[in-house]
């Protein structure tokens, strides 16, 4: 009988699994299975052109139809898997259905932190994860004058960058001092606050949201003891991964599906990939990455290793936003205790901020400047000691920069 | 629907019609045409679809943006014909473009 590899969750990691096994020469049978009606989309656009809809749907899918009918991979779409049984070897959908594996592969990603607070399931009250929200929130962009963005992330920020585009007034709650608190340092953070206040963005820091307030609908927000009148509110303040599923079947899991440095679980016939997964970083760090690099290449690492070809996982981790015209490019993990060279004035929309650690440079966040950015990821990559003040100057091109 | 001909590093051709508005990356992809990643999903933000462009078509397929062309700066083997196919968007114009591939995308 031929081996079977049964992937749960049809996102960016499920995709690269399937393309990677059968790249990888594995010829039995595969399955995938999705909770979501749709084959596996790419989520970055969600909050900038498909939102936005200069982007169609059928832009969105990672791959056609065809990849997953020519790879041989039986798409079971539109159902969730409700337990996994490890001693059987035996996944149960919703439906009564059982699927049984020889090797298994959790991707099943994360889902929103929902937002605390009266009000919170208020109509108008909208998230941003899936084709679906958006779909329900496109609409509403359409009719809303005043638009609320809870919590000044990437996506937060990426969707007041689209409603200002569309004339709409944007006022961002963000608990914390600064926005992107928790992806980027401070220079970046202080240039992308007045990006948006330029733009016209009402940001109001160190300001929780209380409540959700409106009668049948949401018509205002209560923060800072104030209320501000609001039509429709995002709600952007993290996500979860989906990791109650391997925490049931008695993986060892803990704010993620721990993964050694080959992706395998607790289980030895059992891998997991993405957001869903902790790991042991590059840096040392017990990690939880939110990207598609990491699904990416946890995927690709992941089914070399069910191959029976383990290599051990340490890409540089990379990251990027798009809002306005601006194009955040981010690599490495920054730690606080590194020492942050600017690179390039912020004035000329077109800087870098390089982040030294054992005066080798550990992570580099590139806002419109490519080669710091490709550079600089080749720069933690290798590991590479670079003088500060040579990273500074602008006069030596980045190509030379270690020269 | 303009026609590209898209050719492998070893010489393997492969016809696909894509949509106005798409990216020659996308046409690609969405085709099962190996030879481009596009990790990022046409952001430029990864460069791993690198293409090199037929040079009959130099002229028509429109200027590299500044971001593009530092991206490419870095690719491997490049050469004046060196393009990101994310950042080339079909038109009619395009019908019949032709474009290589390189040996590796990383």
């Amino acid at each position: 009988m031929s081996e079977r590899i049964v992937i749960i969750g049809a996102g960016q990691a499920g995709a690269q699994a399937v393309a990677s096994l059968r790249a990888d020469g594995f010829t039995g049978d595969l399955v995938m299975i999705g909770d979501e009606p749709y084959a596996p989309y790419q989520r970055p656009p969600l909050s900038k052109t498909y939102l936005m809809g200069t982007l169609d749907r059928e832009r969105l899918f990672l791959k056609p139809d065809a990849f997953y009918a020519e790879a041989k991979c039986e798409m079971m779409l539109n159902t969730a898997a409700q337990t996994i049984d490890r001693a059987k070897k035996v996944v149960a959908l919703k439906d009564g259905i059982t699927v049984p594996y020889d090797k298994l592969l959790i991707a099943t990603g994360s889902r929103v932190r929902e937002i605390k607070c009266p009000g919170a399931d208020l109509p108008g009250v909208f998230y941003l994860r899936s084709i679906a929200d958006v779909d329900k929130l496109r609409p509403a962009f359409e009719t809303a004058k005043n638009v609320a963005i809870v919590g000044g992330g990437y996506i937060g920020l990426e969707v007041g960058a689209v409603a200002r585009k569309r004339g709409l007034n944007v006022t961002v709650y963000e608990a914390l001092d600064r926005v992107m608190q928790r992806a980027v340092s401070k220079p970046i953070s202080d240039f992308y606050d007045k990006t948006h206040r330029d733009a016209g963005v009402n940001i109001l820091l160190n300001t929780g949201v209380e409540a959700f307030e409106g009668t049948g609908k949401l018509q205002s927000i209560r923060a800072g003891a104030k209320s501000y009148p609001a039509d429709i509110a995002v709600v952007g303040i993290g996500i979860l991964p989906n990791d109650t599923l391997a925490k049931e079947a008695g993986l060892t899991v803990g704010d993620g599906i721990h993964v050694d440095p080959h992706c395998q679980t607790s289980d030895p016939n059992i891998w997991a990939a993405g957001d869903c997964t902790r790991h042991h970083g590059r840096d040392g760090n017990h990690i939880r990455l939110e990207c598609v690099q990491n699904a990416i290449d946890q995927a690709k690492f992941a089914a070399l290793a069910m191959m029976g070809r383990p290599a051990p996982y340490r890409e540089v981790p990379w990251f990027w936003s798009d809002q306005y015209d601006l194009k955040l490019q981010i690599a490495g993990l920054a730690w606080p205790a590194d020492s942050l060279v600017v690179r390039g004035d912020p004035a000329s929309r077109k800087f870098a901020v390089f982040h030294l650690r054992d005066r080798a440079v550990a992570a580099v966040e590139a806002v419109n400047a490519a080669p710091e950015y490709i550079v600089g990821r080749k720069l933690i990559a290798e590991g590479t000691k670079i003088p500060p003040e040579k990273l500074a100057d602008t006069a030596i091109p980045m190509k030379n920069i270690t020269q | 629907m303009p026609k590209i001909k898209y050719i492998e590093h070893d010489g393997k051709e492969h016809e696909a019609e894509v949509p106005n508005g798409w990216s020659v990356m996308e046409g690609a992809v969405k085709n099962l045409i190996p030879g481009i990643d596009a990790d990022c999903g046409g952001a430029c933000a990864c460069a791993t679809c690198h293409v090199y462009v037929d040079p009959a078509w130099a002229d028509k397929v429109g200027e590299k943006s500044d971001m593009e062309e530092t991206m490419l700066d870095f690719a491997q083997e490049l050469q004046p014909t060196s393009r990101l196919s994310c950042q080339i968007k079909v038109s009619p114009e395009l019908d019949g473009l032709v474009v290589k591939m390189p040996k590796s995308q990383h």
